[in-house]
């Protein structure tokens, strides 16, 4: 796993966004790590898949970084890729109109959205994917967002596979006004459809997660994973503080935080996410056979025939390589 | 008390009230509140309390009434006139415990196939530390989950303020009204202002640029219709709380007609049908593959 996702990453390096923070970090750079200050040579951050060695201090990545670091070498195939954001507010400020910002952003960040959708393997296990991409506009949650992943969803029923969401937002899109707000209701619709097809949808909380997501798709998940430290809430610190002049404790806000009062099931440091999400899908997978073998047990008396389920049984056009049955069974 | 407006207002083309005058009205202490609402408009009311885990949140009530002859589950924002009954009802900005509540009595409801009525008036779900740790965000969160998959018909109205995932959290409905001074709207214009140009005095900016009013959300085919309020509501609240009860009661009786609610197969209709509705929600242009 170790310099798994350097080797096989191929996003643009690009320059830092607007608050600074560096989104590809080439080998040759010292970088100061904020979790314990130490000068860290990015070679050696790069390669431990952008956390820290000495604090283990998780550093924001970039969608297109989790995709590689998660999924098998060349099984992502994104979808939706041409879903753009208009502006039906006709929103201009100061700073001129919504289209305009849209512009700047993506060709600052190399995205033309917010999520990156699509369907990959992870050891082998096929999923349906989405990820949210900070540093475009703070991930924030407009109608492309919504659309993205209520169509993941939708396809993730369709070829009878499991969604996993990986998860990062300020909040919902304010250029979009009240079509944002509506994307929380929209996305969970569609993941009620997923529940009901008896297929799992996996969430990863990473930092930082605030707002409509959390306050949406990503936190009524079947298994709600956090990154250590990422801090994950409905309101900002910053808010609450203001409106109630409240002393935050140590710790507020942080995914440690959330374990303790029973808001995630658990904590997954980054070298363990793909292992986790393997082991889990196999559970599910295991669950699904099992009971669909009990049934089908009784046609197949019935009617002389040889049974094989598993979640992408139903898949029509899957690629020979990609992890078969017999695993499961 | 008369439906005659004034002459020189009736003729008027269109009065210039702006998206900030709305928010004012929208936010003025003396328009009627969800239980004014319920005392004029349901019979028999009887309040059901407590989310069964925590507590019992003033600020989002909710229970069972009849109302248009039928019993119904209804579930409103509750925000004070006063000082006194604001901090009751934390002014109107539910905890997570009142999501709960309101939750658990949707699922009451449709067991006992009972329409659900809301009525939205919040500025924002409460933010605070406390309602962070009882987990604000996953409150809304199953809300928003129960209601999408709810099988009986949800009529909600926006009576005031509707701001943020704290009003959607009671506003994932077949069919959405406002009335013609209430706002709804991504966050509070305060909020929206600070996040956008780091300046909460920008307010009545945000207000403009947003969209936020009843007849522009009507445009966009985010909400079904506008309840005119011939005087603003607070100036003559039972107009606009009877005017109101019959927008509700027309939406109902059409739902109802259409979905019957001893008919399981139309229930699955009616649930089918609110997916595609906030499936419809949202504007993106779409390249074909190149
Ligand atoms: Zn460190």
């Amino acid at each position: 796993m170790r310099g798994f996702f350097h080797r096989q990453s191929k996003f643009q390096p690009v320059d830092p966004d607007e608050n600074g923070n560096d989104q590809s970090i080439p080998d040759d750079l010292w970088v100061k790590c904020p979790g314990c200050n130490e000068l860290l040579y990015s070679k050696e951050l790069n390669d431990n898949l952008r956390v820290c060695p000495k604090c283990e201090h998780h550093f924001r990545l970039r969608a297109r970084e989790r995709i590689a670091m998660l999924t098998d070498v060349g099984s992502f195939q994104e979808w939706s890729s041409r879903i753009l954001p208009q502006n039906p507010l006709g929103f201009a400020d100061g700073s001129g109109t919504y289209e305009g910002r849209l512009e700047r952003t993506q060709r600052k960040s190399g995205e033309l959205e917010a999520v990156i959708a699509g369907e990959a393997t992870v050891e082998g296990k096929p999923l349906a994917l989405v990820v949210c991409d900070f540093d475009f506009l703070g991930a924030s949650m407009g109608s492309v967002f919504g659309e993205k992943l209520v169509r993941a969803t939708e396809a993730a029923i369709e070829r009878g596979i499991p969604l996993m969401t990986i998860n990062a937002s300020g909040g919902a899109r304010m250029h979009e006004g009240l079509f944002s707000l509506m994307q929380m209701a929209k996305t969970v619709a569609a993941l009620n459809r997923l529940g009901a097809a008896g297929l799992p949808h996996l969430s990863v909380l990473t930092d930082p997660c605030y707002g409509g997501v959390t306050a949406s798709y990503a936190t009524v998940a079947d298994v709600v994973m956090a990154e250590p430290k990422a801090m994950v809430g409905f309101a900002g610190p910053r808010v609450i503080e203001q409106t109630t002049k409240q002393k935050l404790p140590e710790g507020f806000q942080t995914a440690e935080f959330l374990l303790e009062h029973g808001m995630v099931d658990l904590i997954v440091s980054r070298d363990q996410l793909r292992v986790m999400t393997a082991s889990l899908l196999t559970h599910y997978e295991n669950a699904r056979v099992v009971a669909a073998e009990a049934s089908a047990a009784v046609n197949a008396e019935a009617h002389g025939e040889d049974i094989v389920v598993s979640f992408h049984s139903m898949a029509p056009e899957r690629a020979p390589d990609s992890a078969q049955t017999g695993e499961a069974l | 008390m008369t439906d005659v407006a004034d002459p020189i207002q009736q003729t008027a083309p269109e009065a210039p009230v702006s998206a900030w005058d709305r928010v004012k009205l929208a936010r003025n202490p003396k328009r009627p509140h969800t239980l004014d609402y319920l005392h004029d408009l349901v019979a028999d009311f009887v309040e059901l309390h407590g989310d069964r885990t925590f507590g019992d949140d003033q600020a989002l009530i909710g229970g069972i009434g009849k109302f248009d002859g039928r019993s119904v589950m209804i579930l409103g924002h509750q925000k004070g006139s006063d000082t006194r009954e604001n901090l009751k009802r934390n002014f109107g900005m539910a905890r997570p415990e009142g999501y709960r509540k309101a939750e658990r009595l949707m699922r009451h409801a449709e067991k006992f196939r009972m329409p659900v009525i809301t009525f939205i008036d919040t500025s924002g779900a409460d933010p605070t530390l406390g309602s962070e740790e009882r987990g604000q965000a996953i409150a809304i969160a199953e809300s928003l989950v129960t209601m999408a998959g709810l099988r009986v018909p949800i009529v909600a109205t926006v009576i005031g303020e509707g701001g943020s995932g704290g009003a959607l959290a009671i506003g994932v409905a077949d069919r959405v009204l406002m009335l013609e001074n209430s706002v709804y709207s991504v966050a509070s214009p305060e909020g929206s202002a600070s996040i956008l140009w780091k300046d909460a005095a920008k307010a009545p900016e945000a207000a403009e640029r947003m969209r936020i009013t009843a007849h522009e959300l009507l445009e966009f085919g985010i909400i079904d219709e506008v309840i005119a309020e011939p005087a603003p509501a607070h100036e003559n609240a039972r107009t606009a709380i009877r005017a109101t009860g019959q927008a509700i009661s027309r939406h109902l009786r059409e739902l109802i007609a259409a979905f019957p609610l001893h008919d399981d197969e139309a229930l699955d209709r009616l649930v089918a049908a609110r997916y595609t509705r906030f499936r419809s929600i949202g504007s993106w242009q779409e390249e074909s593959a190149g």
